[in-house]
C-alpha cells in the first residue's frame, strides 16, 4: 500500500485528536454504527448495484435474486444447511405429470393478508404471459402450456395451475419433471398478490412502499443507488427461527477497493475480494475465505457455416495445447478457482453423489505433439498453407482481456495459430455474440436451478443461448432423454453421454469453475454462501455476542 | 439587457435541440441491442419489450415522439430499471451531484483565486515554484487517483486515532461530503489556480494599476480593489462551464465513495445501452452547460459595465 505510512508523519498527541473529533464528531450520527451490533442484532453490508428489479417476476440479476430472496418466499425455499425445505408450502406431493402444493395457513403478507393459492397462479400466469416480457419465463416451461402461452399461441388462463381453495395448489406438468420443486424456490415463481400489484401496475417494486413481502425480511428503507435496509418481517410463519433484527446495505458501489477500505475501517461485514484487493486483504492479516460459485466459465466456438472453427482437429489442435491448469495459476492468480474439465461444474448433483464423482470428465493432459499433429490435420483438411487469424469475441472487463491475452499468447507459441481479440462493451458483445460475428467467444454459465439440465441443454440445438448454433443430433437426442425421465440414473447416463460428446469433439473449451474470495466479519455467524438463489444469505445468520 | 438575456435564452435552446438530435442519432448508431440480455429471450418476449419502448416504430417516427414527449418534459422508463421514470433518476440523483458539486466549486474557486493570486505576488519565488508544481500535479493527475488516494488517507487516519474521525464512503451527512468534494474540486482548482496567476500577472502592468501606485494608494487597496477585480474576470468566464460540469457529478468519485449521484447512471447508461437514460441525462446535462453559460454572460455585464455598453 503507497499511503499506508502516511499518518506517521502527524505527530500522535491526544490533543491533535480530541480538535479532530470536537471538529468532526458533531456532525456524525447514526452512520458510524459498527458492521455488526450483537445488542441489536444488526449486520451491515455493501451491495454492489442498485438492484434493477425487484419484481419477483422480471428479476434476473445477482443484487435484485440476492434482496428478493430475503423479502420474499416460494413454495420451498433453502433451509441453512442449504437442503430444499418448506416455505409458503407446508408439504407436497410431487407425480409423473403432476404436482399438488398444500400451504400453510399462517403464511402472512407484511400487509397480513394471508398468502393464497391465487397468489401463486396470478404470478405464474403473469410471469408466462408474452405481454411480460419475463426473461425467466423458461423456468416455468415444465408447467402444461407455458411454453405456449409464452410464444403467444395460447391464452394464460391455458396455464397448468390452478387453486383448488385458499390453501391448495395444483400443478398440471408438460411432461416427467423430476426437478420441479427445485424451482418453487427461484424467484420467478414467488406469489404477487393481485390486489396490490393492481394498486401499483407500472410501479409496482420501485420503491419500498410499492411492495408487499412475505420473506423473513422486509424492506423498509430504500433511497436509491445509497441504502436498502431490511428489517424482520414479525408477520413471518417462521419469525421466531430468524436472528437478525435487521441487514443494513449502506453502501451501494461496485468498487471492490472502496468495499476493502469499509471493511478496514469495520463500516461493513462482508466483502469480495479481486485479484488486486486479494494483496492488500493478505497484508492486512485478515481470514480470507474461498468459496466455489458452481457457475463455470468456457470458450465457445463459432458452428456457422464457413468458419474455420467447424473443423473438430482445429478445436481438438487447441484442447490439446491448453492447460487449464496452468491457467487457473498464472492467469487467475486468486485462490479459489478450479481448473475447467466439463460443462458440468463439480457440485451438480448426481445419482447418489454428485455427477462428477459418479461420471469424471476426461482430464485433458496438454500434448504438444498430438496438439501440432491435430492442427497439421485441420490444415489439410481445411485445405489451407496457414490457418487465417481466428476472431476471439471477449468482453471489455479486465480479467476478460488478460485471459484473452494469455490465449492469444500461448496458442501463437505452442501452436503457431494467430488469435485476433475483439473487446466488446457488454450490449456489443451480446450482439456479436447472438448475430455470429466470432470464431470463438469467452463465455460463462451459472446455474438457474438444481438440477443437472441447467447446464445440459446449453448446446441443444434449440437453445437460444447456444449462440455458436453447435447443433448435433446425437446431443439433442441425449437431453430429450433425460428430459422426458424421470427416473435419475437413466438421466445421469444421458448426461454423461453429453459430457463425453462435449469433450471428444472438443465442443467447447471448458476454462475454470468460477471460485471467489471474500472476507467476513469474525462475529458474522450463520451466514451461508450459496450457488443457486440469494447469495449471500443473511436468512439465517447471526451476530455472535 | 433584457433583449440580450432573451437573445441568449433562444439560442440556448437551439443549442439544447442540437445537442438532443446530435444524442439522438449517435446512440442509435452505436451496434448492440439494448433489449439484449445476458440470457437469450425468445422472439416474442423482445418484440414485448420493443413495442413497450416504442422501438418497434422506425427510426423518423421514434425522434418525432421522443421530441415532444422531451418538450413536455417526460423523458420515459429506464431500461435497466423497468419500472423507474428517467424523470425520477433525475430528480432523485441530481441534487445530490449538485450539493457535492456546489462544495467542490466552493473549494476550487476559494482554492484557485488564492493560489493564483499568491503566485502571481510572489512571481518566480519560492511559493510560486511549489504551487505551480501542485498545479502541474493537479491538472495531470486523474481524479480516480486523488479518489483513491483519499479514500486510503481517510481509512489510515480512522485507524490512526481509533475512532471514525471522517466517514470512508457513503452519504447522507456533511462529514460525508468533505472529502469526495475536495477530490472532485482538486482538478478545476488547479485550473483555476493557473489561470488567475496568468490574469493577474497581466493586470499588474496595466496602466491603471501605475496610475493608482502614483496616486499613492495602499498595496492592499491596490491590490483588492484593481488587481483582483479586473483579474478575476476570465475566472468567471470558465467557472460557468465548470460548475455544470462538476455538479452534474463525478463518475469516480461517486463509485469510490458509493455516493448516490447522477453521474454513475450517466456513465452506466451509456455501458449498457440504456436510451432513455442516455437521452434524459444528456439533454439534462446539456440544457444545465448551456444554462450556466448564458448566467455567466449576464454576470459579466454586471462585473464589467463594458460588457453593457456594447
Amino acid at each position: 500500500m503507497l499511503l499506508s505510512g502516511l499518518p506517521n508523519f502527524i505527530e500522535s498527541t491526544m490533543t491533535l485528536r480530541l480538535i479532530f473529533c470536537l471538529l468532526l464528531c458533531a456532525t456524525q450520527s447514526h452512520a458510524f454504527a459498527d458492521a455488526v451490533d450483537a445488542a441489536s442484532a444488526t449486520v451491515k453490508i455493501a451491495i454492489a448495484q442498485e438492484p434493477p428489479q425487484l419484481n419477483s417476476m422480471k428479476a434476473t440479476d445477482q443484487v435484485s435474486i440476492f434482496v428478493l430472496g430475503h423479502v420474499m418466499e416460494g413454495l420451498t425455499r433453502y433451509d441453512r444447511r442449504g437442503n430444499l425445505a418448506p416455505g409458503v408450502a407446508e408439504r407436497w406431493e410431487l407425480e409423473d405429470q403432476s404436482a399438488t402444493f398444500w400451504l400453510r395457513k399462517d403464511a402472512k403478507w407484511s400487509n397480513g393478508d394471508p398468502v393464497t393459492a391465487h397468489d401463486f397462479v396470478f404470478a405464474w400466469r403473469n410471469v408466462v404471459n408474452p405481454s411480460t416480457a419475463s426473461e425467466y419465463a423458461f423456468i416455468l416451461y415444465p408447467v402444461k402450456n407455458a411454453e405456449a402461452i409464452n410464444q403467444g399461441e395460447l391464452p394464460i388462463s391455458d396455464l397448468g395451475i390452478t387453486a383448488i381453495d385458499d390453501h391448495t395448489l395444483s400443478v398440471v406438468l408438460e411432461r416427467p419433471t423430476g426437478y420441479f420443486i427445485n424451482l418453487t424456490a427461484f424467484i420467478t415463481t414467488f406469489p404477487v398478490q393481485e390486489k396490490f400489484y393492481q394498486s401499483r401496475r407500472d410501479s409496482y417494486a420501485a420503491d419500498a412502499k410499492d411492495m408487499i413481502y412475505n420473506g423473513a425480511f422486509t424492506l423498509t428503507d430504500w433511497v436509491h443507488s445509497a441504502s436498502l435496509n431490511m428489517r424482520k418481517n414479525p408477520m413471518y410463519w417462521n419469525a421466531d427461527a430468524i436472528k437478525l433484527n435487521a441487514i443494513d446495505a449502506d453502501y451501494i458501489t461496485a468498487d471492490t477497493r472502496a468495499r476493502l477500505n469499509l471493511f478496514i475501517d469495520g463500516k461493513i461485514a462482508y466483502t469480495q475480494l479481486d485479484g488486486e484487493t486479494y494483496k492488500d486483504a493478505l497484508n492486512n492479516q485478515f481470514r480470507i475465505k474461498k468459496f466455489v460459485t458452481g457457475s463455470v466459465y468456457f470458450l465457445e466456438y463459432n458452428y456457422r457455416p464457413n468458419r474455420l472453427t467447424r473443423n473438430q482437429n482445429l478445436r481438438k489442435a487447441i484442447q490439446a495445447a491448453f492447460d487449464p491448469e496452468e491457467f487457473v495459476n498464472k492467469v487467475l492468480q486468486t485462490p479459489g478457482n478450479l481448473p475447467g474439465r466439463s460443462l458440468f461444474p463439480t457440485w451438480v448433483k448426481g445419482v447418489n453423489a454428485t455427477f462428477r464423482q459418479e461420471f469424471p470428465a476426461t482430464v485433458n493432459k496438454p500434448d504438444l505433439v498430438r496438439a501440432r499433429a491435430l492442427l497439421e490435420q485441420a490444415k489439410a483438411e481445411l485445405n489451407v498453407e496457414n490457418i487465417p487469424p481466428l476472431i476471439m469475441l471477449v468482453s471489455d472487463s479486465p480479467t476478460s482481456t488478460k485471459q484473452a491475452e494469455y490465449m492469444q499468447g500461448m496458442l501463437k507459441t505452442r501452436l503457431g495459430l494467430d488469435i485476433k481479440i475483439d473487446v466488446q462493451t457488454f450490449k456489443q458483445r451480446l450482439a456479436k455474440m447472438t448475430s455470429g460475428d466470432f470464431d470463438i467467444v469467452g463465455a460463462g454459465w451459472g446455474p438457474d436451478f438444481d438440477d443437472i439440465m441447467t447446464f445440459g441443454d446449453l448446446f441443444a440445438s434449440w437453445n437460444l443461448n447456444n449462440r455458436g448454433r453447435y447443433n448435433n443430433p446425437e446431443y439433442d437426442r441425449l437431453v430429450r432423454v433425460a428430459m422426458n425421465s424421470s427416473d435419475p440414473t437413466t438421466r445421469m447416463t444421458a448426461m454423461a453421454g453429453l459430457q463425453t460428446i462435449l469433450y471428444d469433439e472438443a465442443v467447447l473449451l471448458p476454462m475454470y469453475e468460477q471460485g471467489v474470495i471474500y472476507l467476513q466479519h469474525p462475529k458474522l455467524k450463520g451466514m451461508r454462501r450459496t450457488v443457486l438463489g440469494s447469495d449471500p444469505d443473511f436468512t439465517y445468520a447471526r451476530i455472535a455476542p | 439587457m433584457l433583449r440580450y438575456t432573451l437573445g441568449r435564452l433562444l439560442s440556448g435552446v437551439i443549442t439544447v435541440w442540437f445537442i438532443a438530435t446530435a444524442t439522438f442519432l449517435a446512440m442509435h448508431a452505436v451496434p448492440g441491442d439494448p433489449l439484449m440480455n445476458e440470457k437469450a429471450t425468445t422472439p416474442e418476449i423482445r418484440q414485448n419489450l420493443a413495442k413497450k419502448y416504442g422501438l418497434d416504430r422506425p427510426l423518423p417516427e421514434q425522434y418525432v415522439i421522443f421530441l415532444s414527449n422531451m418538450a413536455q418534459g417526460d423523458f420515459g422508463l429506464s431500461f435497466t430499471q423497468q419500472n423507474r421514470r428517467v424523470n425520477d433518476i433525475i430528480r432523485d440523483h441530481f441534487p445530490v451531484s449538485a450539493a457535492l458539486g456546489v462544495l467542490a466549486i466552493a473549494f476550487a474557486a476559494a482554492g484557485g483565486i488564492l493560489w493564483g493570486a499568491l503566485t502571481a505576488l510572489y512571481r518566480n519565488r519560492l511559493p510560486d515554484v511549489i504551487i505551480m508544481f501542485l498545479v502541474i500535479l493537479g491538472i495531470s493527475v486523474p481524479s480516480f487517483v486523488f479518489a483513491a488516494l483519499g479514500q486510503l488517507a481517510l481509512v489510515n487516519l480512522n485507524q490512526w486515532s481509533g475512532t471514525s474521525i471522517l466517514p470512508v464512503a457513503g452519504w447522507g451527512t456533511l462529514s460525508h461530503m468533505l472529502v469526495p468534494s475536495l477530490v472532485l474540486g482538486l482538478g478545476t482548482m488547479a485550473l483555476l489556480t493557473r489561470l488567475m496567476r496568468s490574469s493577474m500577472l497581466e493586470v499588474v502592468n496595466e496602466d491603471y494599476i501605475k496610475t493608482a501606485k502614483a496616486k499613492g494608494l495602499s498595496a492592499p487597496r491596490i491590490f483588492f480593489k484593481h488587481q483582483l477585480r479586473n483579474a478575476i474576470l476570465p475566472v468567471i468566464t470558465v467557472l460557468g462551464p465548470q460548475i455544470a460540469a462538476i455538479t452534474t457529478g463525478g463518475f469516480v468519485v461517486e463509485l469510490v465513495f458509493a455516493i448516490p449521484g447522477l453521474g454513475r447512471y450517466f456513465v452506466q447508461a451509456v455501458q449498457q445501452l440504456d436510451y432513455t437514460v442516455i437521452m434524459g441525462t444528456t439533454v439534462f446535462y446539456g440544457a444545465f452547460l448551456v444554462l450556466m453559460v448564458i448566467i455567466v454572460d449576464i454576470i459579466y455585464g454586471f462585473i464589467d459595465p463594458r460588457v453593457r455598453l456594447k
